[in-house]
């Protein structure tokens, strides 16, 4: 997690989740959702830092 | 839209002016044929007006109203139209009635989540932007105007019906309360807004995107203690399902903004009664306990729509008429001000001679250039306002609820505000010099504070000017001869020195730069040259001064080799 995104990419990241999620559809949308985070908890390598973002994204966690 | 019971001009702090008819000559049977028309005489109009009349040219200006614009409209000035305007002779009033800021926060759940914060330093004579209602913007150019008694022709209450093109006119077909007449011009700027007739009748259309979503604005009297900034509510709890943009204005004016909800009917939310309910739960939310009073308010939606030619022959088509932008990003009257200056310089420098027809080839590649850059920047903004998806809005409120404990996504919130599109790939821009830094070619100048008081910028003539860097007691005879030949290529060239120490035996005006703040501005040293073009953009610069080098390359701007 040294190397974090630019916000420039950051952004494209943001454009092509939402892509997926719109592709995925009401259906499937969590699921395709849990496949990416599956996917990228894989790719960074470092379960504290997977137990932090799970935090981080249960915190203020609202409809 | 204003209160029941008012009148389409009855303000609460504007006292409108009544314009009256004018006779023409036109109307008794006489051919007059004026080198420059403008239609409209909105913000975009005046400023092109008073741009051909800063280089000498005469030019007749239409309206078919009789006051200014009803409502204040635009309401964010930027920086650069504002040096604009001081190019212009027009700025004093505006720095003194508008109210100039920096600063803005957005807010998600009533909670702040991101502070804006635009460039700004002791350096620049203007701030990043400035609030003022769109009539008195009108007024003061409407005052600068004034000043050209014998150049600029107003004429209100003179309708545009028709337009046709000849080999070497536009005639337009206008009706007046004394009857129709057809005005006869060399050339034509048309600023007649969103609704363009001169557009229209040449079978022009607009192309492009609606975006989804109507948004309300509206202004209100109140005595409300809060800094001029810019703020940003998401899901507030006055409107959850949408966001709501706070705006303060001169003469305790306040513009309120708000997303219409998807299943609320734009109709039914203009009613009086339901724009005051949605305004009061607004002002409980900030806190504001006291009185207030509804001025005006009106409705829109977000486009990105553009003409594919901002030239057609002897027409060129500037602000709204060429091009509907979103609101996000302040960028509909600003981008408006620089197309009317853009415009107008260039058929100033064609109608005189200076330049030939060519010229204006470089006016839709500039402004329609930058009326793209207007879409994608503002198209990501909209995207964030109104997310027209439901991955959209999902990615939004993730970033939203992140940005409450991360700073990381809180820049997604920033509203991305205008900043001068440039011009590096314009046929006009000559690049390629060898400069670590500086103001690249086909970028806008930059200001610089002197320390004897005023502003680099304020010596920038009305025609080309150019800039030469001295490091010497005496001035290069090299430089001499480059200005000279300038000269004699643009009449209305202006040429300066920037010189670290005293330069003798020059009539020329010399800025003293003592601590070296504008070379290193300009990434100079002795003999660096910059040739800045009328209207704040350098065309090209040089390491050092050849002076038939440089008169080639203003020839060649202007069409002449």
């Amino acid at each position: 997690m040294n190397d974090r995104l630019r916000f420039e990419d950051l952004e494209k990241a943001y454009d092509m989740i939402a892509a997926g999620i719109d592709d995925a559809g009401p259906d499937r949308e969590s699921l395709f959702l849990a496949k990416l985070c599956l996917t990228l908890a894989h790719h960074v390598g470092d379960l504290a830092v997977v137990e932090q973002a799970i935090a981080d994204a249960r915190a203020n966690l609202r409809p | 839209m204003r209160p029941a019971g008012k009148d389409k001009l009855e303000s609460l702090y504007f006292k409108y002016p009544k314009f009256e008819f004018r006779r023409v000559p036109e109307l008794d049977g006489r051919a007059v044929k004026h080198p420059v028309a403008i239609a409209g005489a909105g913000p975009v109009g005046m400023t092109a007006a008073i741009t051909l009349a800063c280089h000498g040219l005469p030019c007749v200006l239409l309206d078919s109203k009789d006051t200014l614009n009803d409502g204040s409209r635009a309401i964010c000035i930027s920086r650069h139209s504002f040096q604009v305007l001081r190019q212009l002779g027009a700025v004093d009033p505006f720095v003194k009635k508008a109210l100039g800021w920096t600063h803005g926060r957005s807010y998600y759940r009533d909670q702040m989540i991101y502070r804006m914060e635009m460039p700004h330093s002791e350096q620049e004579r203007f701030f990043p932007m400035y609030n003022l209602q769109q009539q008195y913007i009108e007024q003061f150019l409407l005052d600068r105007i004034g000043d050209f008694a014998g150049l600029i022709d107003v004429r209100w209450q003179t309708e545009v019906t028709d337009v046709e093109v000849a080999d070497e006119e536009v005639a337009l077909a206008v009706a007046t309360p004394a009857g129709r007449y057809t005005l006869r011009s060399s050339w034509l700027i048309a600023a007649d807004g969103a609704r363009s007739r001169v557009r229209d009748s040449l079978g022009l259309r607009l192309k492009g995107d609606n975006l989804p979503g109507h948004y309300v604005i509206a202004d209100i009297r109140m005595n409300h203690d809060f800094p001029t900034e810019r703020r940003c509510f998401f899901e507030s709890a006055a409107n959850p399902e949408a966001t709501i943009l706070i705006h303060r204005q001169p003469d305790r004016i306040w513009r309120v903004d708000w997303q219409l909800p998807a299943n609320e009917d734009p109709e039914h939310a203009v009613e009086e009664g339901n724009i005051r309910a949605r305004i009061r739960s607004i002002l409980d939310m900030i806190g504001h306990e006291g009185s207030w009073e509804l001025e005006w308010w009106s409705i829109y939606t977000a486009n990105t729509l553009c003409l594919d030619d901002y030239r057609h022959g002897r027409i060129l088509f500037a602000g709204d008429a060429a091009h509907i932008v979103p609101i996000f990003g302040v960028r509909g009257l600003n981008n408006g001000i620089v197309d009317a200056v853009n415009a107008a310089w260039k058929l100033a420098c064609v109608a005189d001679g200076r330049a030939r027809d060519s010229l204006l080839e470089s006016y839709t590649p500039e402004r329609r250039g930058a009326t793209l850059d207007v879409f994608r920047s503002a198209g990501k903004s909209s995207r964030f306002m109104t997310p027209p998806t439901r991955g959209l809005a999902l990615m939004r409120k993730a970033a939203l609820q992140l940005s409450l404990t991360h700073d990381f996504p809180k820049r997604f919130a920033d509203p991305r505000q205008v900043v001068p599109y440039n011009y590096r790939d314009s046929p006009l821009t000559v690049g390629g010099s060898d400069f670590a830094g500086g103001v690249e070619a086909g970028d806008v100048v930059v200001d610089r504070k002197m320390p004897e008081g005023g502003y680099l910028l304020d010596h920038l003539g009305s025609g080309f000017t150019g800039l030469y860097f001295c490091e010497q007691d005496r001035l290069d005879h090299r430089a001499s001869e480059t200005f000279e030949r300038l000269a004699g290529v643009d009449r209305l060239f202006k040429p300066l020195i920037v010189a670290t120490r005293a330069v003798a035996g020059t009539e020329i005006e010399v800025i003293e730069d003592r601590s070296g703040g504008i070379f290193s501005a300009y990434a100079a040293a002795d003999r660096t040259f910059y040739l800045v073009r009328p209207d704040l953009y350098v065309a090209a610069r040089w390491r050092s001064v050849e002076p038939r080098t440089i008169e080639e390359t203003l020839l060649r701007i202007l069409g002449r080799i």
